[in-house]
């Protein structure tokens, strides 16, 4: 029996604005199963983002408990909670975030760095990781040098390198035309299919978000609609 | 994240921005080359006279009549023979006491003629002072005891007055007396402005028939060891005094000199170092400025590696070793600039220089330092980046 990839309860979080205020969630209750694939979808400013923030381990709740892989992250130092990240998310960006002077095989292995891999074996499981997003011709690129779709193959191999438990994928097809976007989206999905990691979706466009086997409808910083609460 | 990892990162970032890095550097170079050169020229000064004074023998202590004051002219002596004899059963050995009396005159030889030192002493004196001869021999008991007019030329006037031509056994007139040249010594150089090569030494008791005095100017003692130079300074003046009291009498001895010279080109060294030491700091400045605009251009990054799993301390880190890597790279580059500064001014200069290896080990260790100091806070500010903040930065 496997604990949930997330179970957060009553989340909130609220931002001080030049001494106002904003409640950007205001009391999410949400469990995302292992090997889920779910979408959150939106229109801006509806909360999305800060929620995917919270699941991600990048910010931390104002009130409520949030689980991740069954850890209450209230209970982590800074350090653990990196160390949280690294171990069981992988993150995929709307502008790829790829280290620019770097190649897709070193920027796919820095994740591994962190977790205080050698360099041979770094390589040995970046270059695994590219070849399992089809980019096994392309480890000496930089990103320069690669189209939009193949930058986010290669941060797609860099959130799978760690054999994390969720790839939170941020509007993951936003800066890609809709051929490149389709492919992204089959790649997701079939990673998702194969290696049951549990992938989340931040979109707001409804197309994308119908992808996933789960819709969860976030505005005004409440979930709306959740196709799949079980 | 290991170390070798982190300073891979860095050399990278370094090597991404050369110009930028080099710039920086430069700064560091400049002041590390800077305390390089200038402590080994204020060295080098130190050795030169320490030097000098070495020169004149070894556990020399001088006594002179009256308090020794170089603002005041020095005092009458009431100092004579029977004193130097005082002195030597004192010390207890006559062969290491020796005696100066001394006059400026002149010397001639045929038409040519020298002013010269006459400097007045006895057979003791090369068992004191370090006056090695090129030709002939030292003064003997019997040229003291029966006031020989005899004289022994310092190497100067030698060649001033006799050129090529070998003066042993030759005829020199000093004020009118004629003396015989017995010996020449070797160049031996300036002590304290002292020209001791345009010295001419001839027997005590013939000086002061020549000058007209009784007194003699100074006494000379050689301890047997550095450990005997304090006891015997002080047993020396103690009976001095004893025999005449109410009177001063002084005596200084090398370590005294070398004390007080050491102490004041010391002082000098040291301030020329913190001089330099000031560029250091300034390119110190330098190199937190560029790490504080290197932290603001790569937020992102920052907030991706954190996303990526990197603790605070891996960002910290990262940068600090940056920092730390731009001075230390800067270090040595300006050590192997000043160390050949150094000895470019050595050899094409009279000012002496002498590189020492602390001030290369302490522009290292300062060139390091001033990277781990200045990169701190710009590490610190790197350290402590929201992720969401910093991803979302552009």
């Amino acid at each position: 029996m496997t604990a949930p990839a997330f179970e957060a309860v009553a989340l909130t979080r609220s931002y001080q604005l030049e001494g106002v205020s904003v409640d950007a969630l205001r009391g999410v209750d949400l469990t995302v199963g292992p090997g889920e694939f779910a979408a959150i979808i939106g229109p801006s400013g509806s909360g999305k983002s800060t929620l995917m923030h919270l699941l991600g381990c990048l910010d931390r709740p104002t009130s409520g408990v949030l689980k991740v892989g069954g850890v209450d992250v209230a209970t982590l130092t800074d350090t653990q909670l990196a160390e949280l990240r690294n171990q069981t998310i992988g993150f995929v960006f709307q502008s790829f975030h790829l280290l620019a002077r770097t190649s897709a095989l070193d920027n796919v292995a820095l994740p591994l760095v962190y977790r205080g891999v050698p360099r041979a074996e770094r390589r040995t499981r970046a270059r695994a990781a590219l070849e399992a997003v089809g980019l096994a011709h392309r480890l000496t690129h930089r990103p320069a040098q690669m189209s939009g779709g193949e930058q986010q193959r290669v941060a797609i191999a860099r959130a799978l390198v760690g054999d994390p438990q969720v790839v939170l994928a941020d509007e993951p097809t936003g800066n890609l035309d809709s051929r490149n976007g389709v492919e992204v989206m089959n790649l997701l999905t079939r990673l998702n299919a194969d290696s049951g990691v549990a992938v989340i979706l931040v979109t707001h466009e409804p197309e994308v978000a119908g992808r996933a086997r789960r819709q969860i409808h976030v505005r005004d910083g409440l979930i709306e609609l959740d196709t799949g609460s079980s | 994240m290991r170390t070798a990892e982190a300073l891979r990162m860095a050399l990278e970032a370094l090597r991404v921005n050369r110009l930028r890095s080099a710039l920086t550097m430069f700064g560091v170079i400049i002041g590390v080359s800077a305390v390089v050169i200038l402590v080994a020229i204020g060295t080098g000064a130190k050795n030169a006279v320490e030097q000098e004074i070495a020169g004149l023998g070894s556990n020399i202590i001088l006594v002179v009549p009256g308090q020794l004051n170089f603002q005041a002219a020095p005092t009458q002596s009431r100092l004579d023979l029977t004193d130097v004899a005082y002195v030597r059963r004192v010390v207890g050995d006559e062969s290491r006491v020796t005696v100066s009396v001394q006059s400026g005159e002149t010397i001639r030889v045929g038409r040519d003629e020298a002013f010269v030192t006459v400097v007045g002493t006895d057979q003791f004196l090369p068992n004191i002072f370090d006056r090695p001869l090129r030709r002939g021999r030292y003064l003997s008991e019997t040229d003291v005891d029966t006031r020989r007019r005899v004289v022994i030329l310092g190497s100067e006037v030698a060649a001033k007055l006799f050129g090529d031509v070998d003066p042993v056994g030759r005829q020199a007139t000093i004020s009118g007396v004629r003396f015989r040249v017995i010996g020449v010594y070797e160049k031996v150089g300036a002590t304290f402005g002292v020209a001791r090569d345009q010295e001419v030494h001839v027997p005590v008791t013939t000086a002061q028939r020549l000058i007209g005095v009784a007194r003699i100017n100074g006494i000379a003692i050689g301890a047997s060891g550095p450990d005997e130079i304090e006891p015997l300074q002080q047993r020396v003046v103690a009976a001095l005094i004893q025999r005449y009291p109410g009177e001063k009498f002084s005596a200084v001895t090398q370590t005294q000199l070398l004390g007080t010279i050491g102490t004041v080109l010391g002082m000098l060294t040291g301030v020329l170092a913190a001089i330099a030491g000031i560029s250091l700091l300034v390119g110190g400045v330098g190199v937190s400025n560029i790490m504080l605009v290197s932290v603001r251009e790569r937020t992102k990054e920052i907030g991706l590696r954190m996303a990526l799993g990197a603790r605070q301390r891996d960002i910290l880190g990262q940068f600090l070793i940056e920092a730390v890597l731009l001075t230390t790279i800067g270090g040595l580059i300006g050590i192997l600039l000043g160390v050949g500064g150094a000895l470019l001014i050595a050899a094409v200069s009279p000012v002496p220089a002498a590189i020492t290896w602390w001030s290369i080990a302490l522009a290292f260790g300062v060139s390091v330092g001033v990277g781990v100091f200045f990169g701190v806070a710009p590490a610190r500010r790197a350290g402590k980046l929201d992720p969401v903040v910093a991803l979302r930065a552009e």
